[in-house]
Formats: structure tokens, C-alpha cells, sequence
């Protein structure tokens, strides 16, 4: 094996395949929607070059920034059960009983298909038939909230499902982090009279740094550019409530059939997750590395 | 080393094959000598619309024998990927000879991009007077109609009668009945309309309904061409109206986070007992088997009534669903041109009976062996004084977009009839 990965020409063609697919389905395409960007075009008839009107339209299009506010408002909640997730999987990592079944339990919404969890929550949000309203009814709550219809709750009402949806994912990601930890620091510690909760806070939580920073970032690209249960549930209904940046783009390009428009706002999508990226990463990455 | 050797191979074979994967290797498969091949692209997969499968096929067995020397050649693919390959192949210019398109705005795109062929040369020869008023000219832009229409779709609103008859209810004829029969299933805890107004054209309905009674049959149509206007008092009037239907509770629960199919099946399992849909539906109050047979009795249709008196009840709100298109490029056009005719013709009684569609052409429903509902229907049809399209599908498409976030808007009390008016406004003078 050291004989063939020392053969450049080996190397070359062993990568080949997959940057070839990289180019001719990432890059070019991104490319390509920045150029249609420049572009009045419906997308099927000619286009016409306008220069950067799209781009600039963008940045004065309300509803854009109202769906970018409310993208952002999912990256922070997302960031945020982080919190929620971690302190599940110290409870997991720890030899609690059933701990196996119960990280089965947790990745299960992870298995499902996005357009299955959508019907799922779009039938337990039904005003009037779905378990949660009349749960709420039987419990005494007089006019339980049409969650998907009521522009003030939408948003949160599609959130729950999506954070449900990735908790598994990120709860499977720190557990095996948390596995990772030798058992002989936690056993110094212990025998040096450390409490559970400083061994966890002290100890584990400082060895998974990197792995929580590249959560964050997960989790924020994530939403940036989460697309799928918002077009399903709602499409970014009612009037724009639930709208988020792709959903926006998309109904821009393929509903409105404003494709240069639409490349415009997608392309603005991009610049904007990569500079958050580059942001998060800055303030998260650890100085220095951690060996064991 | 041997391992090495293996891994090795197999890495080669999986590089060729990838790169064999890119290349095309297009099979050359035109048929015997001298064949002509109609490409024909439809959108009733055998799996969803079976009965629609199948009369498409027949047509063409049919056509190919009559016809010595043209074969179709099929394609078959669901609605929304329909769209999707029709745009893609649209533009790299290899739409099949003869496919579907809807009318009016989805049309505006490809007939400016030169992609369908004009075919009023063929109505005037083959199908002068066999389509219904108003369905042709759907299709029409700049004076040439571009699609040949196969179904056509009126609206009316559904009640459930042995609901009506629990509440000693009569079917309402104007509007302020409508208004007593809400208040009365109001009263008794029943939510009087289905609406899934996520989708939006499904309010729009109401909203256009509204707009002809009060305004006449041409002033939505003059506002959207803009020889007239969104603010004008009728229309005005008909956003108050439909804000005024809100207040009162008429329309179920969340009705602006339900799909249209959400708010069916509301209507179908007897929750709700009224529901304005077009005559698509038809087949589950009459001959779909698989809805209990004692609520495809209780259902009946009514015109939708008059407002303060105003109004003609027999101007419906529809338009034709699909119809089927030509390319201009296509290599066998006069082929494609007298197939499309050929399969228009023979669609109409073969749809209606067989599939339950209503078509676009001439039929004659008394000759008929159909469902009650639909020789009703059919009738209507012929004493229809009007029928205005949908108002999304008149609209450009981004114009459409603004309207459906209107009416969402309206319906959800974000906006005031005069705002409404005013997003119109601004959407068609850009």
C-alpha cells in the first residue's frame, strides 16, 4: 500500500473521480448562479445582462432580510440546544441503565425522511384534529392556537420539529466524543475527589472543545440554509412568515420563474454563510490542540 | 501483494467506469425505414391516474393504426417533475413534438422563448367549433393560441346535505343566506367552510367569486390586463367581504396553515359541510368507490349565490386545466400538428366517461351514461354565460406570487382590503 500512495500519478488518478464530481456539481453550478445572478432571465427565454441589479435589489428587498432575520433566528435556537443535546449525551456517556435503547430512541427522527417528519408535525399542529390541540383542550385550554396559520407562532411551531430532527445526529456526534475520553483521567480525577459535576465541566467538556466548535458550525451552516420541513410545512406561509432564505430563493426562481433573481438571492446566501462560517470558526477554534 | 494488486484493479475499474458513466453513450435506435416518431410527453403516470393512463394509450393505439408510418413514442412523468423536465429540456431546446402546458401564465415564458408552434391553423381546420367558449382562447397570446385544451374546470360550492337537513337548512341562494347558514352551524359548533388556504389559490377562489357578483364578469379580467384596476370600489368591496366571512367564523379553524387536501378530507369526513372546489373533485362525490357511498349521496353542488342581489349566477370562475402543445422545432410538425388534433377529438366523450374528467371540447351529456352530478354539470356548462379564469393563472407568475401572498395576507387579517388592493397595484405596474 506505502508503494502505491507514494506514485504520484496514482494519487492523481485515485482523487480524480471525486474532484472531478466536486467541480462539475459544486463548483461550476455556484459559479454559474453567480453569473445568472448578473442576469434578467425567466429561465427559459434569453437572458439580457443588467449588471449587478439583481444583487443590489436583493440587498434592498425586505423580504429577503426579513428571511434572512428569521434564518438566523434558527441558527441561534439551533446553537443554543446544543446546550441540550450535550447535556444529554453526558447523561448518556455515563453508565446509566438502558443508555443504549435510549440513544436508539434519540436517533430515530435522524432515520426519518424530512417530507415524512413534515406530514408527521403538520398532523400533530392540525387546528382542530392534531394531538397537540386536543391535548390542549382537554387539559382546560379554551382556543388553542392554529400553529401554522398564526404569522407570530409559525416560525417556533417549525422549529421544534426541525431541532428534533438533529438532535440525534449532534447526540451521536458528542457521545462518541465523550467515549473517546481515556477512562484513566476520569479515574484521576475521581480518585483525586472530584464531584461528577466537575468531572463533566472541568474535565470532558474541555477535552470535546474541538468537537462542540465543529458542532457549532454544523449547526449554524445548517440553518442558514435549511430548506426542507419550512417548504413542506408552511412553503414560508402565511405571507412570508416562515420564510427563510432558500425557501425564498426558491420560490423566487421556480414559482415566480425569476431565475436571475432567484441566483441573485442564492448567491447572496452563499457570501453570507461564508462569512458567518469564517466568523464562528474564528471565535471558536481552540488555540492549541489537545492530546491524550 | 496480492491484496495490493487487487485493490489496484479495482480502483481502475471504478475510475473507468465513472468516467465511461460521464460520456455518452446515446444508443442510436430509430426504428425501421421511413418511420415517422412522434415524441409525446403526458403527466397521468399509470401508478396515480390510472383511468387517465389509460384512455391516453388507447388514443394513440388507435392513431398509430389508423396512421401507417407514425409512432408515438411516450414519455410519462408526475405533475410538478412534468414541470421540471419541461423546463429543462425547454431549454436546451429538445422538448418533445407534442406535450402538456397549462394556460395563459405558464404559457408566457415558453411562447416568448419561440418554443411552441402556433395552432390555430389547426382549429380552424379540424376543431372549428368544438371547443367549449372560453377555453381555446386560455391559451391565447398576442392573437395565437398556442395549446389545444383538453380539460376544463368550473367551480362550485359543495354542501352536505344530511348536514343542511340536521339543521333544517336550505341550500342559500344569495349571499345573506350563506351568511344565516353560517351563523347557524356556527352556533352549533360546526365550523361552516373547509379551507386549506396554504396553497392560497384556494382562497383566491372565494376572492374571485366575490369580485364577479359584485363587479361583473370583466372587472378581475381588466384589472389583471390593466385596463382596469385593483381599486376599483367592486373589487375593494370583495376583499371587505371575504375579511367580513372571516369575522364571522365561517371557514375552519387555521385555515391559513392547511393544504387544500387537509381541508378535503375535513369536508369528506363529514366535519365540515361546505366546501368551494373545482370540478376535479367530481369523481369522489360520484363514482370513486373508495368514499363511503353514503356521503357521495349526501353531497350536492350549488352555483355560488348573488351578493346584495348583484350578480349572475351562471358566470362561473375555472378555466381549462391542461392542454397540449406543439414545439416549434420539432422535425415532424405537421405530424405532430394532426396528432395533437386527432387526440383532442377523440379525448372529450372517452375522458368524461372513462375518467371522469370534464373535457374541454363540445360533448353531449344526455347521450351519455354518466353520474347524475356530472350531467348537471355538463349542463351548466352549456347555459354557462361566463367563465373567468383563475386569477393565479392569469397573472404572470411573479404577479401570481403576489397575489397568493395577498390573499393569505387577507385572509389573515395582515393586510386591509385597501392594502390589498394597493400590492396588486404596485405587483402589475412594475
Amino acid at each position: 500500500m506505502n508503494k502505491v500512495m507514494s506514485n504520484k500519478l496514482l494519487i492523481a488518478l485515485y482523487i480524480s473521480p471525486a474532484l472531478l464530481l466536486v467541480l462539475v456539481l459544486v463548483f461550476i453550478p455556484l459559479i454559474l448562479s453567480g453569473y445568472y445572478g448578473l442576469m434578467e432571465w425567466d429561465g427559459i427565454g434569453d437572458k439580457t445582462f443588467i449588471g449587478l441589479e439583481n444583487y443590489i435589489n436583493g440587498l434592498q428587498d425586505m423580504k429577503f432580510w426579513s428571511s434572512a432575520y428569521h434564518s438566523f433566528l434558527l441558527a441561534i435556537f439551533s446553537t443554543l440546544s446544543l446546550g441540550i443535546y450535550l447535556t444529554i449525551s453526558f447523561i448518556l456517556a455515563s453508565k446509566i441503565k438502558g443508555s443504549d435503547l435510549l440513544r436508539k430512541i434519540y436517533l430515530i427522527p435522524m432515520l426519518l425522511s424530512s417530507v415524512a417528519i413534515a406530514q408527521l408535525w403538520i398532523k400533530v399542529y392540525n387546528p382542530s384534529n392534531g394531538i397537540l390541540n386536543v391535548f390542549l383542550k382537554q387539559i382546560g385550554v379554551e382556543n388553542p392556537p392554529a400553529w401554522l396559520a398564526d404569522p407570530s407562532l409559525v416560525l417556533f411551531a417549525i422549529f421544534i420539529p426541525i431541532l428534533w430532527q438533529y438532535a440525534g445526529f449532534y447526540i451521536l456526534i458528542y457521545y462518541a466524543a465523550l467515549k473517546n475520553i481515556p477512562e484513566s483521567l476520569i479515574e484521576a480525577a475521581r480518585i483525586d475527589g472530584a464531584s461528577a459535576f466537575q468531572i463533566a465541566t472541568k474535565i470532558k467538556l474541555p477535552l470535546i472543545k474541538e468537537v462542540v466548535s465543529v458542532t457549532v458550525v454544523l449547526a449554524i451552516v445548517g440553518s442558514l440554509k435549511y430548506f426542507d420541513l419550512i417548504y413542506v410545512m408552511t412553503s414560508g406561509g402565511p405571507n412570508g412568515a416562515s420564510e427563510v432564505m432558500a425557501s425564498y430563493m426558491y420560490k423566487l426562481a421556480f414559482s415566480s420563474y425569476n431565475f436571475g433573481y432567484g441566483s441573485a438571492i442564492g448567491f447572496l446566501l452563499l457570501i453570507i454563510t461564508l462569512i458567518v462560517t469564517f466568523i464562528v470558526r474564528k471565535l471558536t477554534t481552540p488555540k492549541e490542540r489537545i492530546e491524550y | 501483494m496480492k491484496i495490493n494488486k487487487m485493490i489496484k484493479v479495482l480502483l481502475f475499474a471504478s475510475v473507468f467506469y465513472l468516467l465511461a458513466g460521464c460520456s455518452d453513450s446515446s444508443e442510436s435506435s430509430s426504428s425501421s425505414s421511413g418511420d415517422k416518431e412522434i415524441k409525446f410527453m403526458h403527466l397521468w403516470p399509470e401508478g396515480s391516474s390510472k383511468q387517465h393512463y389509460d384512455v391516453v394509450n388507447k388514443i394513440i393505439a388507435d392513431y398509430e393504426k389508423e396512421h401507417e408510418g407514425v409512432k408515438v413514442d411516450l414519455e410519462v412523468l408526475s405533475n410538478e417533475q412534468y414541470k421540471d423536465k419541461l423546463r429543462v429540456l425547454s431549454t436546451s431546446k429538445e422538448l418533445p413534438d407534442v406535450g402538456m402546458t397549462w394556460a395563459a401564465g405558464f404559457l408566457e415564458p415558453y411562447v416568448g422563448g419561440n418554443m411552441f408552434a402556433p395552432l390555430d391553423d389547426v382549429i380552424g381546420d379540424q376543431l372549428s367549433d368544438s371547443f367549449v367558449p372560453g377555453t381555446a382562447e386560455a391559451y391565447a397570446l398576442d392573437g395565437k393560441t398556442y395549446g389545444l385544451p383538453l380539460e376544463l374546470n368550473i367551480v362550485t360550492l359543495y354542501y352536505n346535505k344530511a348536514m343542511f337537513d340536521e339543521q333544517g337548512l336550505e341550500a342559500p341562494k344569495t349571499f345573506e343566506e350563506l351568511e344565516n347558514v353560517i351563523k347557524v352551524f356556527k352556533e352549533d359548533g360546526i365550523d361552516p367552510i373547509a379551507l386549506g388556504n396554504k396553497d392560497a389559490w384556494t382562497g383566491s377562489l372565494w376572492y374571485m367569486y366575490l369580485a364577479d357578483r359584485l363587479g361583473g364578469a370583466e372587472v378581475l379580467n381588466k384589472a389583471i390586463d390593466r385596463s382596469g384596476s385593483f381599486e376599483d370600489p367592486a373589487l375593494v368591496e370583495a376583499a371587505q367581504k371575504v375579511q367580513d366571512l372571516v369575522d364571522m367564523g365561517a371557514f375552519v379553524n387555521g385555515f391559513n396553515g392547511l393544504a387544500d387536501e387537509e381541508a378535503k378530507s375535513m369536508f369528506m369526513s363529514e366535519q365540515v359541510p361546505m366546501y368551494l372546489i373545482a370540478t376535479w373533485d367530481l369523481p369522489n362525490y360520484t363514482t370513486n368507490e373508495t368514499v363511503p357511498q353514503e356521503f357521495r349521496d349526501s353531497v350536492e353542488y350549488l352555483k355560488f349565490p348573488t351578493v346584495g342581489g348583484n350578480g349572475d349566477m351562471n358566470s362561473f370562475v375555472g378555466g381549462p386545466g391542461v392542454g397540449l402543445f406543439v414545439a416549434e422545432d420539432s422535425k415532424v410538425k405537421e405530424e405532430a400538428k394532426d396528432f395533437a388534433a386527432y387526440f383532442v377529438k377523440q379525448w372529450g366523450e372517452k375522458a368524461v366517461t372513462q375518467a371522469g374528467v370534464i373535457p374541454a371540447t363540445k360533448v353531449d351529456a344526455d347521450s351519455l351514461d354518466l353520474p347524475e352530478m356530472y350531467i348537471d354539470i355538463l349542463n351548466e356548462l352549456n347555459e354557462a354565460s361566463n367563465i373567468t379564469l383563475f386569477a393565479d393563472v392569469q397573472m404572470s407568475p411573479d404577479v401570481a406570487q403576489v397575489h397568493l401572498d395577498s390573499i393569505q395576507a387577507l385572509f389573515g387579517k395582515e393586510m386591509t382590503p385597501e392594502e390589498f388592493a394597493k400590492a396588486h397595484e404596485d405587483a402589475l405596474s412594475k
